[in-house]
């Protein structure tokens, strides 16, 4: 199957739209992480509006799709997509990091709709991923469980002991992506814990790895195709990305990590994504 | 007012530490811009190890740099410090009691914005209860810089909290920090209030809405809860009767705690705990934060009253 091009031209759009609902969501609290968000974007857009089984009028329906966001700090991306979704009003985003907001400065299942789980700090998405997928197996459920895990949180230890797990019971009813946009707070990748070679990795510990154009709408339905062909095992996305994508200024710079932009900075980004 | 941050102070003090001894080491998990060890590793580069996002992994290191005669300094956020690597820091740390100083920044709820996930209420009680370990809070920047300089000669696995707000200033550049001894800011006759980190200054602002009711409070900065100054409290009870206590971390397992289990065992009398309520954090901003979780000085005053009513 591949993607039509009505879809690929809707989630084009939908992805420049939660662009924006990004950074202005971000600029309005005052804080927040729009680099990682940014990176990320593509690949929520593509699982929310194209790929997963879900219903945003019943968020706790029991044969729906999961997708957990273990690089909790992203959740601007997250909640972007779930407000164009339907989860919850649009304007609530302007509301992110606020006191008595529904949206929390990391993701808080109690207080979001849509949000599967509470997260924030890093590394523990994945073996959470491998209980609901343990889950659906025991029960016979025919669900599909989505993991979003950063490069940099992959340096976390418990990452490889879920990646273990998750091989042993053969959860091919998951499915992992690593948000490789090569950097983390304090710089690159490479040059504090290098992951490489990243795919040998996956693969030794028993994964499906393929590497994808984390930005491309078919790439990453492509990876989803072969993560739904792949059976007795789960599947790995390699996402490669780029940190602040979408804005010139913003493109491979770790201090948009955990900055928001100032308002004189948003209006030029804005502009780049009209 | 005066207003240092804790944390630049720190980053300060470890460059003037690492001038001064080549056996010190420092150690951060991709959090360094934030605890500002990045001074330390722009000076200092071959003595400063950024393990990436690897709490437990920063813990164990740190150990093996210490068994190996190094002098580590560790840093990271409170929760991920104090609650991530919790169990190896018992096990590598304090169950050798090696020398090891961890230097935990944006302990409590002025974390702000980020909300529970990054909030830090329970790293007092995490970190109290390990043998061998060594806890303090400094009352402000000031403070920090002698804690920070006084550890470095103490032997034995230490945590130091700080934040990520700057303080308003509340002790002078003559004030000595003596590990293991409170600090009497304020005379009083009525009641003590016991304080550690930013509730010294909001205990000092309360004592002082409190003057003007004819209440007379002493406020006492116990930068050391543990080992805690048991002769202190005992004296405090003795000259007032009443004691309050206030921090910026859970009413279970911090400061009152530690407070409570002297009172409570040598020298029975009322007390007030007043810190956060036995809940997690939520997203705001840090000053409207202090207010939610009524940590603030108006807070204080009302704690105070009910206690008085209690003497
Ligand atoms: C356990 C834990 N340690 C530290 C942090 C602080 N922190 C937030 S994001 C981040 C870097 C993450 O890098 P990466 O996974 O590459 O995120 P991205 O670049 O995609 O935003 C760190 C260290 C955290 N949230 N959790």
């Amino acid at each position: 199957m591949k993607l039509s091009p009505e879809k690929l031209k809707e989630l084009k759009e939908t992805a420049r739209i939660c662009r924006r609902d990004i950074l202005r969501m971000t600029t309005l609290a005052g804080s927040g992480h729009p680099g990682g968000s940014l990176s990320c974007i593509d690949i929520l857009v593509t699982l929310f509006f194209a790929r997963m089984r879900h219903d945003p009028r019943q968020p706790k329906w029991e044969d729906r799709d999961r997708f957990f966001l273990s690089k909790g700090h992203s959740c601007p991306a997250l909640y972007a997509v779930l407000s164009r979704a339907g989860y919850f009003p649009v304007e609530e985003l302007d509301t992110l990091r606020k006191l008595n907001s529904i949206l929390q400065g990391h993701p808080d299942m109690l207080y979001t709709p849509g949000v599967e789980v509470s997260s924030g700090s890093l590394g523990q998405g994945l073996s959470i991923g491998n209980g609901v997928a343990l889950a659906a197996k025991v029960d016979h459920r025919n669900i599909k469980v989505y993991i979003m895990l950063g490069d940099g949180e992959c340096q976390e230890g418990m990452v490889w002991e879920a990646a273990m797990t998750s091989a042993q019971h053969k959860l091919d009813n998951l499915c992992a992506f690593v948000d490789y946009n090569r950097l983390q707070i304090d710089g690159w990748i490479d040059d504090i814990k290098s992951l490489e070679p990243l795919q040998l990795k996956w693969e030794s510990f028993g994964w499906k790895a393929i590497i994808i154009d984390g930005h491309s709408f078919e790439e990453i339905w492509q990876g989803l195709m072969e993560a739904d062909r792949t059976k007795g095992k789960p599947t790995v996305c390699i996402a490669r990305t780029v940190k602040g994508k979408g804005v010139s200024f913003m493109e491979n710079q770790a201090k948009y990590h955990g900055m928001a932009l100032t308002p004189e900075e948003l209006s030029r980004a804005l502009k780049e994504l009209e | 007012m005066d207003m240092l941050g804790t944390r630049d102070v720190y980053g300060k003090t470890l460059v003037e530490l690492g001038r001064e001894s080549e056996n010190i080491v420092v150690l951060d998990a991709d959090l360094a811009s934030s605890t500002r060890t990045n001074y330390f590793a722009r000076e200092f580069p071959h003595r400063f190890f950024n393990m990436g996002v690897s709490e437990q992994d920063l813990i164990g290191t740190a150990a093996g740099l210490a068994l190996a005669g190094k002098l580590p300094f560790v840093s990271s956020f409170a929760i991920f410090l104090a609650g991530k690597a919790w169990e190896q820091i018992r096990q590598s740390i304090c169950i050798p009691n090696l020398n090891v100083k961890l230097v935990a920044t944006h302990g409590g709820i002025t974390v702000g914005e980020d909300g529970a996930s990054h909030h830090s209420t329970e790293d007092f009680a995490l970190m109290r209860v390990l043998p061998n370990m060594t806890v303090i809070c400094p009352a402000d920047g000031v403070e920090t810089e002698k804690v920070i300089r006084e550890i470095a000669k103490h032997q034995g696995p230490t945590y130091v909290r700080l934040a990520r707000p700057k303080f308003p200033v509340v002790l002078d550049d003559a004030y000595q920090f003596q590990l293991g001894r409170s600090f009497t800011l304020r005379q009083g006759k009525d009641l003590t209030m016991i304080a550690t980190g930013i509730m010294v200054y909001q205990c000092l602002r309360a004592a002082e809405e409190l003057d003007k009711e004819g209440v007379s409070a002493a406020v006492v900065n116990m930068s050391t809860i543990k080992p805690i100054d048991a002769p202190a409290i005992a004296s405090a009870v003795r000259q007032t009767g009443a004691i309050l206590t206030a921090e910026e971390h859970s009413v279970i397992g911090g400061l009152g705690s530690a407070v409570a289990e002297v009172v409570s065992q040598n020298c029975p009398a009322p007390m007030k705990i007043i810190g956060v309520d036995d809940l997690f954090g939520v997203s705001g901003n840090a000053d409207k934060l202090m207010a939610h979780f009524r940590l603030t000085y108006p807070y204080i005053a009302e704690g105070a009253r009910q206690l008085l009513k209690r003497k």
